[in-house]
C-alpha cells in the first residue's frame, strides 16, 4: 500500500512532466514566431555581425516603417484581405448549404458526390495549375483577384463541406423537426434554430478558409503576374533580390501579415470556444 | 381539439415494409397510447401524424381533413420530443411562445398565454432560463409547456419521459394524466413501457413488426390479450407461457407438457384432441398450494425475490420458468419441490400455430382485434 505522501508526490510527479512536456510543444511552436519578431527589429547593421543571439543588443522599428510607406506591401495586404474574405465568405455560404443537405437528407448519387469531392482532394495542386490556368486564361480571370477567389473557394469547399456537415450532424434533428412542428418551413427551421447554433463550425470553418487562402502562395504565384493582384505571400518573395534576401522588411511584412489572422481568431474565438448547444437534448 | 382518423395507412422505405396498413380512429379528447418493443413501427406512425414522414398510402385526417400532403407547420398540432428539443438559444420563455410569436400573435397574448401555461406546470421563476441551465425534469415541463402554449388541435408524445429517472418519471406521468384531464386534449402518446401505456392510457394501441395487434382498453388488454405478443408485452412481471398437446378425457381437458406433466384447464370451444396450444397465465394467477390439493402440479424452487409488498417465486415446471407472484411472504427452500396451482378461470388458451387467444365461452365480449 502507498502512504498519502508517496501518492501526492507521483502525483505533482505526473503534473509536472505534464505540464513540462506541454510547455516544451508551445516552445517550440512559437519559436519560429519569437524568431520572425525578433529578427524584424534588429537594425540591418547587426543583424549578421552579431551572431546567434536570443535578442539584438539594439532594436529598431525602421524595418516596418519601410514597408509601410516605401514598399507595395500596404497594396498586397489589401488584395490578401479581399481574397481571404471572400474565399472565406463564398465557402462557407456554400459548405453551409451543402454540409445541410449531406447531414441531413438521403438523395440519389449523395455517395458518388461525396465520393468526387473526396477525389479533388486527392491530387498534388502542382499537377493542376496548368489545366487551371489554360482554363481560366481564355475567360481573363488570371491576373485577376476573382480568378483567385474562384480557386481557392473551389478548392476549400470540399473540405469546408465536410467539417460543416460535422457540425450539423451534431445538432439533433428533433431541433428542426420541433420548428417545423412550431410553424416553420423546413428552410426557416435551417435559418432561425440550426444556423445560429451552427455558429461554432462556421466559425471555425471560415478561419480555416481565410488562413488556407491568406498564406497561399503556389496559385497566387502561378495564375497571378502583375503587382496590382498580388497578395501578400507573393509580395514578401519581393524581399528576395538578385543580390540577397532583405530579411529584416521581410520578417517586417511576415508579423504585419500575421496581424489581420489573429485579430480574425480573436473575433471568433468566442464561437470557437462555446458549446452552444449544451442543454439543447438530455444530459 | 379534434378526433383523428387513419385509415389503412402505410410506410416503406425502398423495398422495406414498415408499417402495414394501420386503421385507427382516435376520439375527439381521447388518450391513445401506442405501446410496442423498439422497431415496431409507433414512431413512425406519430411522425406520419405530424406529418414528419410522408405516407406511402392510405389516409390521415385531422379534425375531418385530409392531411397527407399537408407540412408539418398547417396540421396545428404540437410534439413533444424524447429529447426535449428545447431552441438551446432560447430562454424558456421564448421557446414557449415561439409557435405563436410566429403566427404573429400580438406581444400581449403570447406572454399572457406563456404566463398562464408557466402557472400551470409551475415555470413562472425559470422563464428567462436558458435549457442548459434546467433539470431534466424542467426541461420535459418546458417542452409540455411550449406544446400547450398553442392549444392544438392534438398533442403528439414520442416517449417524453424515457430520459428522467423512475421517481421522475412517475411524477410526471400523473401530471401528464391531469393535464390531459384538465386540457381535454386529443392524445397520442408513443412508449416502450408498458407501465406507461397501462397507467395513461384511455385506450392502448399494441404495435408489433409494423401491425396493429390489439386495440382496447387498459384492463381489456390485461385481461384478454388478443394474442401471445400482447399477453407477452403486457404486463409486469411477463405471463408465463407453457406449450403442449391438448388432451380431451371424460374428466375434462388437460394441456400436456413435453414432459408428459399435465396441467388442467378450462376448454375454450372448439378445441380439438392433439391440437398444440399454449396455456398463459400470469404470476399472480399461479398459486403455491399445500401438498395434497388438487389439481397441483411439482415445481422446483430457483429464486426468491422478496419486493416487500409482494415476492416473486422463481420456478422450474417441466423444464420451463415459471414466475410466481404471491403477497404472501412463503418460506421456501432453493431447489426444494413446491405444488403449484393454476387458476383455471384466469388462465389463458392460445393456439400454438395462429399464437391467436382462444376465447373461453363464458367472456362477456371478445377484445377488439387488428
Amino acid at each position: 500500500m502507498s502512504t498519502p505522501g508517496k501518492s501526492r508526490l507521483r502525483k505533482t510527479a505526473y503534473w509536472g512532466t505534464h505540464y513540462l512536456m506541454i510547455a516544451a510543444f508551445v516552445a517550440f511552436a512559437l519559436f519560429p514566431l519569437y524568431w520572425l519578431l525578433k529578427v524584424s527589429v534588429t537594425p540591418n547593421d547587426i543583424l549578421y555581425t552579431e551572431g546567434v543571439r536570443m535578442w539584438p543588443s539594439r532594436t529598431t522599428w525602421d524595418n516596418y516603417t519601410f514597408v509601410l510607406t516605401q514598399s507595395h506591401f500596404p497594396h498586397y495586404f489589401m488584395n490578401s484581405v479581399i481574397v481571404s474574405g471572400f474565399t472565406a465568405l463564398f465557402t462557407c455560404i456554400i459548405a453551409a448549404v451543402t454540409g445541410y443537405a449531406f447531414s441531413r437528407f438521403r438523395f440519389n448519387g449523395k455517395i458518388v458526390i461525396v465520393a468526387l469531392m473526396l477525389i479533388t482532394q486527392m491530387f498534388p495542386l502542382v499537377m493542376l495549375i496548368a489545366p487551371i490556368f489554360r482554363i481560366l486564361a481564355p475567360l481573363g480571370l488570371t491576373d485577376s483577384l476573382t480568378g483567385l477567389i474562384i480557386v481557392y473557394t473551389a478548392f476549400n469547399v470540399p473540405f469546408a463541406t465536410f467539417l460543416m456537415q460535422s457540425f450539423f450532424d451534431g445538432i439533433p434533428k428533433d431541433l428542426e423537426e420541433a420548428a417545423m412542428i412550431d410553424g416553420n418551413t423546413r428552410f426557416e427551421a435551417f435559418r432561425r434554430i440550426i444556423l445560429p447554433l451552427t455558429l461554432p463550425g462556421i466559425a471555425a470553418t471560415l478561419g480555416f478558409v481565410f488562413t488556407a487562402a491568406w498564406s497561399e502562395l503556389l496559385f497566387a504565384l502561378m495564375l497571378v503576374s502583375s503587382e496590382s493582384a498580388s497578395t501578400f505571400p507573393v509580395g514578401l518573395l519581393s524581399f528576395v533580390s538578385k543580390f540577397g534576401v532583405d530579411f529584416g522588411q521581410m520578417m517586417a511584412a511576415g508579423v504585419l501579415a500575421l496581424i489581420p489572422a489573429c485579430a480574425f481568431f480573436l473575433l471568433i474565438q468566442r464561437y470557437l470556444v462555446q458549446g452552444l448547444t449544451a442543454g439543447a437534448v438530455k444530459g | 381539439m379534434a378526433s383523428i382518423e387513419i385509415t389503412n395507412a402505410r410506410k416503406s422505405y425502398g423495398a422495406v415494409d414498415v408499417l402495414h396498413g394501420i386503421d385507427l380512429d382516435i376520439q375527439d379528447g381521447e388518450f391513445i397510447v401506442l405501446v410496442g418493443p423498439s422497431g415496431c413501427g409507433k414512431s413512425t406512425l406519430l411522425r406520419m401524424i405530424a406529418g414528419l414522414e410522408e405516407i406511402t398510402s392510405g389516409d390521415i385526417a385531422i379534425g375531418g381533413n385530409v392531411v397527407n400532403d399537408l407540412d408539418p407547420k398547417d396540421r396545428d398540432i404540437a410534439m413533444v420530443f424524447q429529447s426535449y428539443a428545447l431552441y438551446p438559444h432560447m430562454t424558456v420563455a421564448q421557446n414557449m411562445g415561439y409557435a405563436l410569436t410566429l403566427r404573429k400573435t400580438a406581444r400581449e397574448k403570447v406572454s399572457a398565454a406563456i404566463d398562464n401555461v408557466a402557472g400551470i406546470l409551475g415555470l413562472n421563476a425559470l422563464l428567462q432560463r436558458r435549457p442548459k441551465a434546467l433539470s431534466g425534469g424542467q426541461r420535459q415541463r418546458v417542452a409540455m409547456g411550449r406544446a400547450i402554449v398553442r392549444q392544438p388541435q392534438a398533442f403528439l408524445f414520442d416517449e417524453p419521459l424515457s430520459n428522467l429517472d423512475a421517481r421522475l418519471r412517475e411524477q410526471m406521468r400523473t401530471e401528464i394524466r391531469k393535464l390531459h384531464r384538465r386540457l381535454g386534449a386529443t392524445s397520442v402518446y408513443v412508449t416502450h413501457d408498458q407501465i406507461e401505456a397501462m397507467t395513461m392510457a384511455d385506450r392502448i394501441v399494441a404495435m408489433y413488426d409494423g401491425i396493429v395487434q390489439q386495440v382496447g382498453t387498459p384492463l381489456e388488454i390485461y385481461d384478454r390479450p388478443a394474442n401471445i405478443f400482447v399477453a407477452s408485452f403486457i404486463g409486469s412481471p411477463a405471463m408465463n407461457f407453457l406449450s403442449g398437446t391438448c388432451q380431451i378425457t371424460a374428466q375434462g381437458c388437460a394441456l400436456i407438457l413435453d414432459d408428459g406433466t399435465s396441467i388442467p384447464f378450462l376448454a375454450p370451444p372448439n378445441v380439438s384432441n392433439g391440437q398444440k396450444l399454449t396455456l398463459g397465465a400470469r404470476p399472480e394467477h399461479i398459486d403455491i398450494v399445500g401438498n395434497g390439493s388438487a389439481p397441483s402440479v411439482p415445481a422446483t424452487v430457483d429464486l426468491i425475490e422478496p419486493m416487500g409488498l409482494s415476492t416473486l417465486v422463481h420456478v422450474t415446471l417441466a423444464g420451463k420458468p415459471v414466475k410466481i407472484f404471491t403477497l404472501a411472504r412463503p418460506d421456501l427452500a432453493i431447489d426444494s419441490t413446491i405444488e403449484i396451482a393454476f387458476n383455471m378461470d384466469k388462465t389463458h388458451i392460445f393456439d400454438s400455430e395462429t399464437e391467436l387467444r382462444l376465447p373461453r365461452a363464458n367472456e362477456p365480449f371478445a377484445a377488439e382485434t387488428a
